[in-house]
């Protein structure tokens, strides 16, 4: 199918990006990064904006750099270069490993890091994931730059925190070296979203787990932390993973659809939870 | 519209296009290099993989005017002084093909794998290929394809029950 | 026609042997064809405008607001276009007293599934047209929907096709051998179960595209269309249309799959012809994938009541079949006869006393359905493999001991099956000694037991599969007998050129195939030729004017024959002007490797070829002699061909989270003598694949409201390499005797065998813990679902 006609601008600077976005009224103006979500819904006319934003060729969107204790990836950095970056595989693995699982490699070659955010769908890999990591994310608007942490920029299904005239320009995750990860996505097919993701991030002391970070993708119209199985877990012995992971649904309110009951995705959050726990356990 | 500057399989293009107009139509409308299919509207087929810049990307979720001042490569770009890629003669000893609707797509996504990776395992192969489909297949020769054309000196197949009778 | 052979068939050196195709080398360039690359100048654009909901009753359509878009050229509704359409055609009225409702290419009055055309817009390219398809007006009053089969049987419930006064659409029995109440009556077992076969969308790579080039003033048409059965096509739409057949030509280029979905008249292609000759322009439409998935034909939708009556031995008694079958909203091409098709198969290669069935068409406000790889045959294999498995499983047996108990012994052929089919040839025991071996099949056995014994949470299951389907549609007569509408011949002819080239040209219309290899190899061995100084002209009414197309795992066997059939002619023929030229009696002439020589004078010889140039120059011809030595040969077969194959699949089985693994899959299977062992092992694969996509992954799924909710590729769940396991294949041959290649065709074969064996390997895994059934596609959900519910009995009963 074929796009609604629309307007189009191409940026060559994050300030002339928020000038262009800042013109245009609520709903109509969209941000183009690497399309690999907004192409196929403007092309099944499921979104209709009058204005098309392609930042695609703003160089300082793109790149990893380090910042004391956090790691900061351009929003516009692609998933290709996320998985095989360095810094991101020694600092933030879980979000390398993650990445890796995202669509297929063509789609990982134009799709970004900022784009899956800021597309804010509970059922990517990656929201989950930036949750779990404690991620903040950078957002530069009329008035300058604001920090969102991740917990409170995905609003609702397909909503994130940033107002429409802003642009998602970094994104920063605090360093979790010495941290075990895991990224368990269970899907229907290789391509298929994720029926359920859990993304664990452990770490361990002196034969013990002194804390986890569970971010659950798909469980609800938002990203989730398992909070309880994270709390069962501070200070737990390893044995303790099990009973904890029971508690991995609690409070969510996953959907329905084809491929699942809300039923069938509480369990499998807390089966999954469990083996992302012990798989990041190593 | 919009002015662009592409070049596609070695020849420059300078365009005005709808900011809207997708690659492959752009492609395959504009400048009849219809090699090139197009299969899906979800960017889950794969049938109309390119190569853009380097990197292997579905050109029905790329619009013409991403691609401004790139280089696109199709299968139609890839033989090289009238040679077959080595892609496109194992699709062909190794029956990699049925109907061929997705063999464009497929061959596109092989070399950017054997690219960044010359030696891919079975599994490897069957991982970079995820987001191609073939409904002819079964995947099975495809992936002995790209396996074949990943180690060039491998003799064509001859299949064991062939041998047998 | 086979019994008139008196010499051997050819040098063999070609068929037999895996050439790679010819097909290839533009294929693998890029050098193609489709329809939608078809590019003429003054080429409009059509888009279609399809209603939104399942049942509705069209109160208004203004198509005048689209007018005004730019570059809009024209847009018509159901009612400006009706003078110039009759309804589709539906070619397979099963019974004498088949309601066949009229079914409008564009929608009048009311819309009966989502999809369902109502007006089409034509503009200067597929932009424009796609942007004036939101200009259209139209105003619904909601109808209700018609979606469970068996609520639309009930009285008083809401009808598709109110005129009609019911949604059942015939009702189709069958019973032969003793009645099955006289044989339930002596079973020690009788089992009975029910099985769902879910609604398939076939997804040929190639979207449907048409392309129609008008002649104004000669009244003339080309349609180039992403179809099967462009002879079919032709005849189908002159009649709808009303161009006549002889000024209408269709074409079917570059063809990117079928799988039976473009084994159809569509209201697209009428659609296009009409527009065309209205406004004396070129017209091109081409669906994208989600428009597909509700304008092109839908497959299987079938719930199955099977109850089967045995001895406490396991031999089999008796067998009952009772269907309902989903038509859709209307009835396509062979709609009602694709479950008819299956009729035959279900006592499969199990010798009974007593077969009932029954198969109740039903109307709904869905996509229709018709044709999808192998078409009533994966069905009726499913279901008795599967009752089988249950059998084996009640009486305490090996699944393969069960069937071997039963089956057909291989010094019983031929042998007519209870449903009347005579299977010509075949050796069960040898397909399953063969692929017990390849799989391990005691090995795995004994693991499955240790791991049973332990409780492993991932379970290890086994799943067998011994099929046989009926392939080579059809012979003329029984087509009659089933109320099929036309024959089941196919025809060929063979033109030598004056250097010695050859055409083959066929009725076959090949869409992945490699006919072009395959009848190449087949001339060159019977003309003595070489195999690159053939090609094969295919899939256009003016270059290939006779054929009845492809489907049905027909074309080796019934096309390939022609071909064989009338490469002979052309040798007898030669033979003719050989043995003038070489002063010799015709009987003294041996004819070996495409060369005539007198015997005991070996230098006395003419090729083939030089024959051909000497035929062309007529300088010399025996006297009275027509010039020529072309021949063409139509072949109406006299049985079906019937592949059979052991199929046998491990599954792991995570009782965890329900997901499914294939961990081994092995088929032998016996599709007769084999031209060409690469393209057959590549049907194989590809039928596998498909198999097995219906038991894990694919279903299109509809909501309360009937609006498809597996709209997309995004949610149609269709498998990727890594969703799919390596296979391992390999055959037995018992040649068919119904033709001269010995072929049985193989198209299908993959396809309607495994979808059992998966299945049947998940259930097998999951037995020990109370599960005797998994919905397909069985999806991990509904594992898990099936483990609960088999805990929850287990509660109850203990």
């Amino acid at each position: 199918m074929i796009p609604a006609a629309f307007d189009y601008a191409r940026p060559a600077t994050v300030a002339e990006a928020v000038g262009t976005l800042d013109g245009a009224a609520e709903d109509e103006a969209k941000v183009l990064a690497g399309g690999q979500s907004l192409l196929p819904l403007l092309r099944l006319r499921l979104a209709f904006p009058s204005l098309v934003v392609d930042v695609g060729r703003i160089p300082e969107l793109r790149g990893v750099r380090e910042d004391g204790d956090s790691l900061v990836i351009g929003a516009l950095t692609t998933h290709h270069d996320v998985i095989r970056d360095p810094l991101v595989r020694r600092h933030a693995g879980l979000l390398a490993a993650a990445t890796a699982t995202v669509a297929d490699p063509a789609v990982r070659h134009r799709g970004t890091l900022g784009g899956s955010l800021a597309h804010a769908d509970p059922a990517g890999d990656l929201p989950a994931v930036a949750l779990a990591l404690d991620a903040e994310l950078v957002a530069e608007g009329p008035g300058g730059r604001r920090t969102v942490p991740a917990r409170e920029f995905f609003v609702d299904y397909l909503q994130s925190a940033l107002r429409p005239d802003e642009l998602l320009v970094e994104v920063r995750i605090p360093k979790k070296d010495g941290w075990g990860f895991h990224y368990e996505k269970f899907s229907r097919t290789a391509q298929a979203w994720a029926v359920v993701g859990v993304a664990a991030l452990v770490r361990r002391e002196d034969g013990h787990i002194a804390e986890s970070r569970i971010g659950l993708t798909n469980m609800g119209s938002t990203p989730l932390r398992a909070s309880a199985t994270e709390a069962a877990l501070a200070g737990a012995p390893v044995d303790a993973v099990a009973r904890a992971a029971e508690s991995a649904a609690d409070g969510t309110q996953p959907s329905a659809d084809p491929s699942a009951s809300p039923e069938y995705r509480a369990h499998l959050a807390r089966v999954l939870t469990r083996r992302a726990v012990l798989a990041a356990l190593g | 519209m919009t002015r662009i500057s592409v070049k596609v399989d070695g020849t420059a293009y300078e365009d005005e296009v709808e900011p809207r107009l997708l690659l492959i139509h752009y492609l395959r409308d504009r400048l009849g290099l219809t090699g090139t299919p197009i299969g899906c509207d979800t960017s889950n087929c794969g049938a109309c993989t390119v190569d853009l810049d380097g990197e292997s990307v579905k050109s029905c979720s790329v619009l013409a005017v991403q691609a401004d001042g790139s280089e696109v490569t199709t299968v139609q770009g890839l033989a090289t002084n009238g040679s077959r890629h080595p892609l496109q003669k194992a699709f062909h000893e190794q029956h990699g093909l049925q109907c061929g609707y997705c063999t464009p797509g497929m061959i596109m996504a092989a070399r950017d794998l054997l690219a960044e990776n010359p030696d891919p395992t079975p599994d490897e192969v069957r991982h970079a290929l995820e987001g191609n489909l073939c409904r002819c297949t079964g995947y099975q020769n495809i992936v002995r394809a790209v396996l074949a054309a990943a180690r060039q000196d491998t003799p064509a197949r001859v299949p064991a029950q062939e041998a047998a009778l | 026609m086979t019994d008139q052979i008196t010499e051997p068939a050819g040098t063999g050196r070609e068929v037999g042997r895996s050439r790679p195709r010819k097909e290839d080398a533009r294929l693998v360039t890029g050098q193609t064809n489709w329809t939608d690359n078809i590019s003429v100048t003054g080429l409009l654009y059509l888009a279609i405008v399809r209603s939104p909901m399942a049942h509705a009753r069209i109160d208004r359509v203004d198509v005048s607001p689209a007018l005004e878009r730019p570059g809009v050229v024209a847009a018509f509704s159901g009612r400006d276009l009706a003078g110039g359409m009759g309804s589709l055609p539906c070619a397979w009225p099963v019974t004498e007293d088949i309601v066949l409702p009229d079914h409008p290419p564009i929608a009048v009055d009311e819309v009966r599934y989502a999809g369902d055309p109502v007006a089409v817009v034509v503009a200067r390219d597929r932009y424009a047209a796609a942007d004036a398809l939101e200009a259209v007006e139209v105003d619904y009053t909601p109808l209700p929907p018609v979606l469970d089969l068996q609520a639309a049987l009930a009285e008083g419930a809401p009808l598709v096709h109110a005129d009609k006064g019911t949604n059942r659409c015939y009702d189709w029995p069958l019973a032969t051998g003793e009645s099955f109440d006289a044989v339930r009556e002596r079973a020690d077992v009788v089992l009975k179960r029910r099985y769902h076969q879910q609604r398939l969308i076939p997804n040929a790579m190639e979207p449907r595209a048409v392309v129609v080039t008008p002649l104004a003033a000669s009244g003339e048409y080309t349609l180039y269309s992403a179809t099967q059965i462009p002879h079919v096509l032709r005849i189908m739409l002159s009649m709808v249309t009303g161009v006549p057949e002889h000024k209408l030509r269709v074409v079917a280029p570059d063809v990117g799959g079928g799988f039976g979905s473009k084994l159809q008249v569509y209201g697209e292609e009428a659609i296009a012809l009409a527009v065309a000759r209205e406004l004396g322009r070129p017209v091109k439409w081409t669906e994208s994938r989600s428009e597909g998935f509700l304008a092109t034909h839908h497959g299987r939708g079938v719930i199955q009541d099977i109850e089967v009556a045995a001895t406490r031995e396991g031999r089999l008694l008796g067998l009952k079949v009772d269907l309902l079958a989903d038509m859709g909203a209307y009835l396509m091409l062979v709609t009602p006869g694709i479950p008819i098709l299956g009729a035959f198969m279900y006592p499969a290669i199990y010798k009974m006393d007593a077969y009932e069935f029954n198969c109740t068409g039903v109307f709904t406000t869905r996509t229709p359905t018709d044709a999808y790889r192998g078409a009533g045959r994966p069905e009726a294999t499913y279901a008795i493999e599967r009752i089988m498995d249950e059998l084996a499983a009640e009486l305490g047996l090996d699944p393969v001991e069960l069937r071997r108990r039963n089956w057909i012994r291989h010094e019983e052929f031929p042998y007519t099956s209870i449903a009347g089919l005579t299977y010509d040839s075949g050796d069960y025991e040898a397909a399953t000694e063969k692929a017990l071996a390849l799989f391990g099949y005691d090995d795995l056995r004994s693991e499955q037991q240790k791991r049973n014994e332990r409780g492993d949470t991932v379970r290890l299951g086994i799943g067998v599969s011994t099929y046989t389907e009926m392939c080579g549609l059809a012979p003329s007569r029984v087509l009659r007998d089933l109320r099929y509408a036309a024959g089941g011949w196919e025809a060929a002819s063979i033109r030598m050129l004056p250097t010695g080239k050859v055409e083959v040209v066929t009725g076959t219309s090949p869409h992945g195939q490699g006919h072009v290899t395959c009848w190449s190899q087949i001339a060159a061995d019977v003309l003595g030729v070489p195999f690159e100084d053939v090609e094969v002209v295919h899939g256009d009414t003016k270059a290939a004017p006779q054929g009845m197309d492809t489907y049905g795992s027909r074309s080796l066997v019934v096309g390939g024959a022609a071909v064989h059939h009338a490469a002979r002619k052309v040798v007898e023929k030669a033979r003719k002007v050989a043995a003038h030229l070489l002063e010799a009696s015709e009987h003294d002439l041996e004819f070996t490797d495409g060369v005539f020589s007198v015997k005991g004078s070996p230098d006395a010889r003419k090729t083939i070829q030089e024959i051909a140039f000497e035929t062309f120059s007529s300088h010399d011809l025996p006297d009275g002699m027509e010039p020529t030595i072309n021949a063409e040969h139509l072949v109406d077969p006299e049985n079906f061909s019937y592949p059979h194959g052991t199929h046998l699949c491990a599954v792991e089985v995570d009782t965890e989270t329900g997901r499914t693994l294939i961990r081994s899959y092995v088929c032998v299977d016996d599709v007769g003598r084999v031209v060409n062992p690469m393209i057959v092992e590549g049907q194989v694969h590809g039928g596998l694949a498909q198999g097995i996509a219906q038991a894990l992954y694919e279903e299109a799924v509809y909501d309360d409201e009937g609006n498809l909710v597996s709209g997309t590729l995004a949610d149609y769940l269709v498998p990727s390499a890594v969703d799919l396991p390596e296979f391992v294949t390999d055959r037995t041959e018992t040649p068919a005797t119904s033709n001269p290649l010995g072929a049985k065709g193989v198209g299908e074969a993959g396809t309607i065998a495994s979808t059992p064996a998966v299945v049947g390997a998940i259930v097998d895994a999951l037995r020990p813990l109370g599960v005797t059934d998994v919905r397909m596609p069985c999806t991990p959900q509904r594992v898990w679902e099936a483990l609960r519910d088999a805990r929850a009995q287990k509660g109850e009963t203990s």
